[in-house]
């Protein structure tokens, strides 16, 4: 076995760029190891882990680049560090070499007379810096970074209050202004419902389903996962909310959240209250008591807030139903599928690569089990002993730190998923595996594609076992994506997955097949 | 208070990408203005350093 760590000196590159190369060079023969990333603390613990870490890499700093391999011969090692070069190379020639880079945001700015929005997506320890100097020279804010400390987004965001300026962050995702989709976002028809989110799949989901019901979008707010905690108590989502109320374009809106604090609740129901066009909230499982009396129109899941949406926009009443297929399909798949399983089937495993559709599924399917065991469970005792090993029924949410330790988010990589798709593959006792597929900008160019692949095996495992896996999803898209709805529908169709019309339903109908079996 | 970010509703989006690449790709694509910052850990990831040069720069 032979290790090699070379470090490439004050020679940057951001964390996805790398992490596909080490990927890449991973896949190679006899290759058991590669990581090629930034010398930050947090990486060098990564090296520590797989042994990699030498002196030199220890004592290199941030700006400097650590290529280590672990192969199965010398000459081995030798071919993927001359591989990490090729492709480095590559990387550096191939993007855009006529294209000039501003260094400093004053030249951007020269560069680009008119800049209204910075998009900033550094690592966390300097991501307050960045999103300061860009509030200061006046523009808005969209901040994927994460790892910012509470403190900070407080200052950043009463900064960005006292300017006028948004501040859709830290830690968000997802926005789509101008009807342009921005980090990862989907290609939604224009239209006049506006949505403010603090979760970035949650904002993906209603604004797909509102695409798919024929209707649009005027905007979407990120707010980042924590505007709506006790401490920052909602500034971001009240001053969206603000917006889209005089907004002319805005007819209607739908604020998106997980569940805030009792108090956070009550401010943004009485910036509401004071509101005329109708605002439906969707706080995925909170507390309704909290909107009696309230303007405020509850939504007990995603899919119900973007219907009430629609329903509100054509004039039309809201009609709640469980599924949007016909009855008696759904009654055919269940009677169809219960019928393959073998005596050892019984449990669900759901494989998600958004934490809110996770938790829209678990809150769906937790009426109907004894126990849903997570990684992010509704309930303590719900947790997983071993994050690695699926108990009974179980849902995952794979996009959580504990899965992406030195790997992609399964947004952007799907192969963390893919691997455990094989693991679950083996237990004789899995009867559904429910999975989500999300598209649009920032995702995967294929996720479905290599779904699809590991679901054909896991299938195919399970026939050879005398029995049968139903495999149930969703996919949160549009036609505009660059994946294409529809091919990426069709592509799990054609393995034999259940493609079911939101996140909502695919829950919905995993859970009618569970009651079937028990 | 409002008024900044109604302007920004009116606007054509004009961005500069500070980090991650594939998000100037992307936006490129959509046929979005954007311009790539030639971003790095400043003062060599040194972060005592980095404060001195921004008290220097204030």
């Amino acid at each position: 076995m032979a290790k090699k760590v070379v470090i490439d000196e004050n020679n940057y590159y951001d964390s996805v760029t790398l992490m596909s190369i080490s990927k890449d060079i991973k896949g190679m023969e006899g290759i058991t190891e590669a990581v090629v990333v930034m010398a930050t603390p947090h990486n060098k613990e990564l090296l520590e882990n797989v042994g990699l870490l030498t002196d030199e890499a220890d004592n290199a700093s941030p700006k400097d680049m650590v290529i280590a391999v672990e192969a199965d011969s010398d000459d081995l090692a030798e071919e993927a560090l001359a591989g990490v070069e090729e492709a480095l190379e590559a990387k550096a020639s191939g993007g855009g070499d006529d294209e000039y880079r501003p260094r400093t945001l004053d030249s951007a700015l020269d560069a680009m007379p008119g800049a209204n929005l910075a998009v900033i997506s550094v690592p966390g320890d300097y991501a307050k810096k960045e999103a300061e100097k860009a509030l200061n020279k006046g523009l808005h804010v969209m901040l994927f970074s994460d790892n910012v400390p509470v403190e900070e987004e407080i200052e950043l965001k009463e900064l960005a209050a006292e300017k006028g300026l948004l501040l859709m962050g830290p830690d968000c995702g997802t926005a789509v202004i101008n009807n342009k989709p921005l980090a990862f976002s989907n290609v939604v028809s224009e239209g006049n419902i506006g949505l403010v989110a603090a979760s970035g799949t949650g904002a993906q989901e209603v604004s797909t389903i509102i695409d798919k019901s024929g209707l649009g979008v005027s905007q979407v707010i990120g707010t980042g996962g924590r505007d709506l905690s006790t401490e920052v108590g909602g500034m971001e989502m009240l001053k969206g909310l603000k917006a889209l109320a005089a907004d002319d374009s805005t007819e209607v809106i739908v604020l998106v959240s997980k569940p805030p604090a009792d108090e956070v609740v009550k401010k943004i129901l009485a910036e509401v209250d004071k509101i005329e066009k109708p605002v439906v909230v969707n706080f995925l499982g909170g507390n309704e008591d909290l909107f009696e009396g309230s303007k405020a129109i509850y939504s007990s899941n995603l899919e119900e807030a973007a219907l009430r949406a629609v329903a509100l926009s054509e004039g039309n009443d809201y009609e709640a139903k469980d599924f949007t297929i016909p009855e008696e399909e759904v009654a055919k798949i269940v009677e169809e599928e219960t019928a393959k399983y073998s005596d050892d089937q019984k449990y669900l495993r759901g494989l998600y690569t958004g934490g809110t559709l996770c938790d829209e599924s678990m809150l769906i399917l937790a009426d109907e089990l004894d126990a849903l065991y997570s990684n992010i469970p509704l309930k303590p005792e719900w947790a997983l002993e071993d994050n690695a090993k699926s108990q009974e029924n179980t849902a995952l949410d794979l996009g959580e730190d504990e899965f992406t330790k030195g790997r992609p988010h399964p947004m952007i990589e799907p192969y963390t998923r893919v691997e455990r798709v094989e693991v679950e593959a083996e237990d004789e006792e899995m009867a559904i595996l429910l999975a989500d597929v999300v598209l649009g900008y920032g995702s995967h160019e294929d996720p479905a594609g290599e779904l699809a692949e590991s679901i054909k095996d896991a299938k195919a495992k399970a026939e050879e076992r005398g029995g049968h896996l139903t495999t149930i999803v969703s996919v949160c898209g549009t036609d505009n994506d660059p994946q294409d709805l529809a091919e990426q529908t069709a592509k799990l169709e054609e393995v034999g997955a259940i493609v079911m019309p939101s996140n909502a339903q695919a829950a919905r109908l995993a859970a009618k097949i569970v009651q079937e079996i028990n | 208070m409002e008024e900044k970010i109604l302007e920004l509703f009116g606007k054509k989006l004009k961005v500069i990408n500070i980090g991650l690449e594939s998000f100037a790709e992307s936006l490129k694509e959509e046929g979005v203005d954007v311009i790539q910052m030639d971003w790095e850990p400043p003062a060599g990831g040194d972060a005592e350093l980095a404060s001195l040069l921004d008290s220097l720069m204030d």
